[in-house]
């Protein structure tokens, strides 16, 4: 079991630069997530804690010790692939052996670890069998399989539900956090799905353009994005963002959208300019005296609730509610907002520091 | 009728195998024509027209393996009566073997020159190819493309310039010599061919074994050559098909002690009378070797010429 360190790392392929200066701690028995669109960086930096890629700077510690430079062999580390890549001229037993006859184990001690970790994963009747004709969650299980039968110091999964079927996914995923409960092994675990990585995740690193945009938890990135990036990638629909030219000062409880006053959370920074107001749907409310108005475009039905959009002065806002509520297509709403779950956002796209955010800002 | 657009109807299935024998059979008139000329006498050999039904005879291969010489009837009288059975063929024309020909020597050379530089060209194929598919190597493409172009024209046309050279170093009529030049011409086919393959085996295979504790070359070794076997032995069948067959190189460079069956085969006609039966024999034989190497790879082979065409 492991903490995993990452120092500056900086990562180069030719003039293209996959990874710029990225630095988060993972810590022992976590469910680690990076994520982030496609070309992120994220597979990258996973490679590189694994050491099938060598960082072009910086470093990288698993239980303290400084490994960048390593090959992936001396790491003690365990990578699950997006395609399996099970030995295909090998059946199930000798692909989850495989670790352990590197080791130079005994036959008798690698067959008995091989059962058990057969039995944890329940795929006991497999594994005589040839790793062509298995379905993919059972592929899946047997790379669990090989990845776990040797105890390593922390498990490195590269999109290993990408392959599945969504339906099957889900239970997959549900598989894959019990047996972490389970086995309270560091993982760290790549994604580009948000909703995997808040439905697994102890903690989320989101990624974008080789640049860690944020880390912590799902719950504290959920509400309290640092960027608009993180705000926009996270969360389904996204937050939305109510553009507007003015300022915001320190202490200020309210902002000011071409006259409009919509209460904020306490601000403890400043800024001008082309600022932007996010606001998750579910925290705007359709109210007739709020003195936002705006006219309803379109409302998707998705059982309990519903999600309108409602165009204003200040661009399209999409809203999470009851689907009880009844709603007319070209009607004008008023919107309020509520003001505990506001982020303003300063034109570079970085939240400012308010009283809501300022825990979770500190520290990413 | 219910019809299905992939599963050929019963007509057309068998117009398809109609096609398939009458071509298989056309192909192997040649083949089984030169198996029977090996059995028959010589006057049945060059019989016109053509015999199909004959008394088959050991003749041609008695002629092939011998070296033998006329003597008189008188001599031949004094020599009491043959003590074995290709002694006896032999007499029936006033002649007796004074030993072996250099045939089964000359298919030795083969044997030795066609599979060595076989070996050599896939040894070395399949390491240029791995390193070209893993590796990142300057000026890949144009390496490649300067592999590719030692292909572009006929082997034979630089067929003086290779004598002068072979004959300054000393490689003129030397089975290593042979081996050198054939895997030399078979060098490009084999790392294009190759790496082909090795570019359709997942990288993450060699990534799982180096993570799973091994070095790179334990999972080169153990992952990636059981994956390629497939593209291995289909290199190996065209390289080995190509050394096996080649004449002109062979005529030129070799004329005795590293002297190929190819070139040797016609000479058996040149001693006393057309010998045909001798030279279908020493043909026959020479098919024997390919013949089972491709037969023993055959699935390996099918699957490797339609590489690419078909995923996983």
């Amino acid at each position: 079991m492991a903490q995993i360190v990452i120092k500056n790392i900086r990562k180069e392929f030719g003039a293209f630069t996959a990874v710029q200066s990225s630095s988060f701690t993972i810590e022992d028995g976590e469910f680690f997530m990076l994520l982030g669109p496609s070309g992120c960086g994220k597979t990258t930096t996973l490679r590189m804690i694994a050491g099938l890629e060598l960082p072009t700077s910086g470093e990288i510690y698993i239980n303290g010790e400084e490994v960048s430079q390593k090959p992936a062999s001396q790491r003690d580390i365990a990578f699950v692939f997006q395609m399996f890549a099970l030995y295909p001229h090998m059946n199930v037993r000798k692909n989850i052996s495989y670790p352990l006859i590197s080791q130079g184990m005994p036959k008798a001690q690698v067959k008995a670890k091989v059962e058990e970790v057969a039995a944890i994963l329940g795929i006991q009747t497999l594994l005589d069998r040839p790793v062509g004709g298995l379905s993919g969650g059972d592929r899946q299980r047997v790379a669990l399989g090989r990845a776990i039968v040797r105890n390593p110091a922390c498990f490195l999964m590269d999109e290993p539900l990408g392959a599945l079927d969504a339906e099957f996914r889900e239970h997959m995923a549900e598989e894959l956090r019990a047996l972490h409960d389970r086995m309270h092994a560091t993982t760290v675990y790549v994604t580009h799905d948000q909703l995997e990585a808040m439905q697994m995740g102890d903690k989320i690193v989101v990624m974008n353009h080789g640049v860690v945009e944020q880390f912590g938890k799902p719950q504290d990135i959920y509400d309290w994005p640092a960027t608009t990036f993180v705000a926009n990638f996270i969360g389904s629909p996204p937050m939305n963002f109510l553009r507007f030219e003015g300022m915001v000062g320190h202490g200020a409880t309210h902002a000011d959208l071409s006259g409009q006053r919509i209460g904020i959370p306490e601000m403890l920074d400043g800024a001008s300019g082309a600022l932007i107001l996010g606001v998750r749907p579910e925290n705007v409310h359709l109210e007739d005296a709020a003195p936002t108005k705006g006219r309803i475009l379109a409302a998707e039905y998705l059982g309990t609730t519903q999600i309108v959009t409602i165009d204003t002065a200040h661009g399209q806002v999409k809203a999470r509610i009851g689907s009880e509520t009844p709603v007319r297509i070209g009607d004008q709403t008023g919107l309020r907002f509520d003001p505990r779950s506001i982020t303003i956002f300063n034109p570079e796209g970085r939240a400012l520091k308010s009283v809501a955010n300022q825990r979770v800002l500190s520290h990413g | 009728m219910s019809f299905s657009i992939t599963e050929p109807s019963p007509r057309q299935k068998w117009i398809a195998g109609t096609l398939v024998i009458a071509y298989a059979l056309l192909t192997l008139i040649p083949l089984l024509w030169i198996i029977a000329t090996g059995f028959k006498t010589p006057s049945d050999a060059i019989a016109y027209p053509p015999k199909v039904i004959f008394s088959p005879s050991l003749e041609g291969y008695v002629n092939l393996f011998t070296s033998r010489s006329r003597v008189t009837p008188e001599d031949l009288a004094a020599l009491g009566p043959p003590t074995t059975w290709y002694d006896a063929i032999v007499r029936q024309y006033d002649m007796v073997i004074t030993g072996p020909s250099r045939y089964g020597e000359r298919f030795l050379n083969s044997v030795i020159i066609g599979f060595g530089s076989t070996f050599l060209s896939v040894f070395l194929g399949t390491i240029a190819a791995y390193a070209f598919s893993r590796f990142k190597v300057p000026l890949k493409d144009d390496l490649l493309f300067f592999i590719l172009s030692t292909r572009m024209m006929p082997p034979i046309a630089v067929a003086i310039p290779i004598f002068l050279m072979y004959r300054q170093l000393g490689l003129s009529d030397t089975h290593l010599g042979m081996i050198f030049l054939y895997t030399a011409v078979n060098l490009s086919l084999s790392v294009w061919l190759l790496k082909g393959f090795i570019d359709e085996i997942p990288i993450e295979y060699e990534e799982a074994a180096l993570i799973d504790g091994y070095t790179r070359f334990q999972a080169f070794y153990k992952i990636v050559l059981p994956q390629a076997a497939t593209g291995i032995a289909s290199t190996a069948i065209f390289c080995l098909i190509f050394a096996w067959n080649e004449y002109a190189f062979a005529a030129l460079l070799t004329s005795g002690t590293a002297q190929t069956a190819p070139p040797f085969i016609p000479t058996i006609i040149g001693t006393g009378g057309k010998d045909w039966p001798a030279v279908a024999a020493g043909a026959t034989l020479f098919l024997v070797p390919i013949m089972v190497f491709t037969i023993l790879l055959r699935k390996h082979l099918l699957r490797g010429i339609t590489f690419g065409a078909v995923r996983k």
